[in-house]
């Protein structure tokens, strides 16, 4: 019975991570891959390390994973955030299709601060 | 854990080895070409992530918890390469 669940959150967990590599090779643009690698990877890997809590079923190998899924639930939001910003100040190009540029002309780029709306 | 090259276990462990690695290279591919570095910092994060995902796959194959230790350790270079290089692009950006 635990090989059945654990064989099921094997195969889940890594073909979330294949959907990942799926999008970050055929979406057009940083930011829709940036979307599609960042939430389906993290997914995976979580998937992926309580196969392995389960598999060993010891309270060290639980907290090992538990600790895995904590830091990649904690870590991956962050550094999505820093590369947007760093390829949004970059100026890497939209794609042609895109509808809607919210943060458009709201850059201070001298000064690297992002006004309200309001303010003009 | 005895037979674990047999059962639904060794299907599945197959079939997840199919999977990231098939996802190593199409996530490599995207590194070669990218247009721009962002694009490039993205994809070695993704993969970063499936070495972590097979690093779990061999230590549940092999029975060791010995490498668990090593997935710890590459979540937490992984992001602070990964902000260490935003951060650098974004100073670079304003000269």
């Amino acid at each position: 019975m635990t090989e059945f669940i654990v064989s099921l959150f094997l195969v889940t967990g890594s073909f979330f991570i294949f959907i990942a590599a799926l999008g970050i090779t055929r979406l057009p643009d940083l930011f829709t891959r940036m979307h599609a690698s960042a939430k389906a990877s993290s997914l995976g890997i979580g998937l992926l390390a309580i196969a392995a809590g389960i598999t060993f079923s010891h309270h060290w190998v639980l907290l090992q994973s538990v600790l895995i899924i904590l830091f990649i639930f904690l870590t991956a939001p962050i550094s999505a955030h820093m590369i947007a910003r760093a390829g949004y100040l970059l100026k890497v190009p939209l794609w042609k299709a895109t509808v809607r540029d919210e943060l458009k002309n709201r850059y201070d780029l001298k000064n690297k601060i992002l006004r309200c709306p309001e303010e003009k | 854990m005895s037979a674990i090259s047999s059962g639904p276990m060794g299907w599945a462990m197959y079939l997840s080895y199919l999977f990231l690695i098939m996802s190593f290279i199409l996530t490599f591919i995207r590194f070669v070409k990218g247009p721009s570095i962002a694009d490039r910092i993205v994809a070695f994060d993704l993969m970063v992530i499936i070495m972590m995902g097979i690093i779990i796959l061999f230590s549940i194959r092999v029975s060791k918890i010995v490498f668990l230790d090593a997935v710890i350790i590459m979540a937490l270079i992984s992001f602070l390469g990964t902000v260490a290089y935003a951060r650098y692009l974004e100073k670079g950006a304003s000269k």
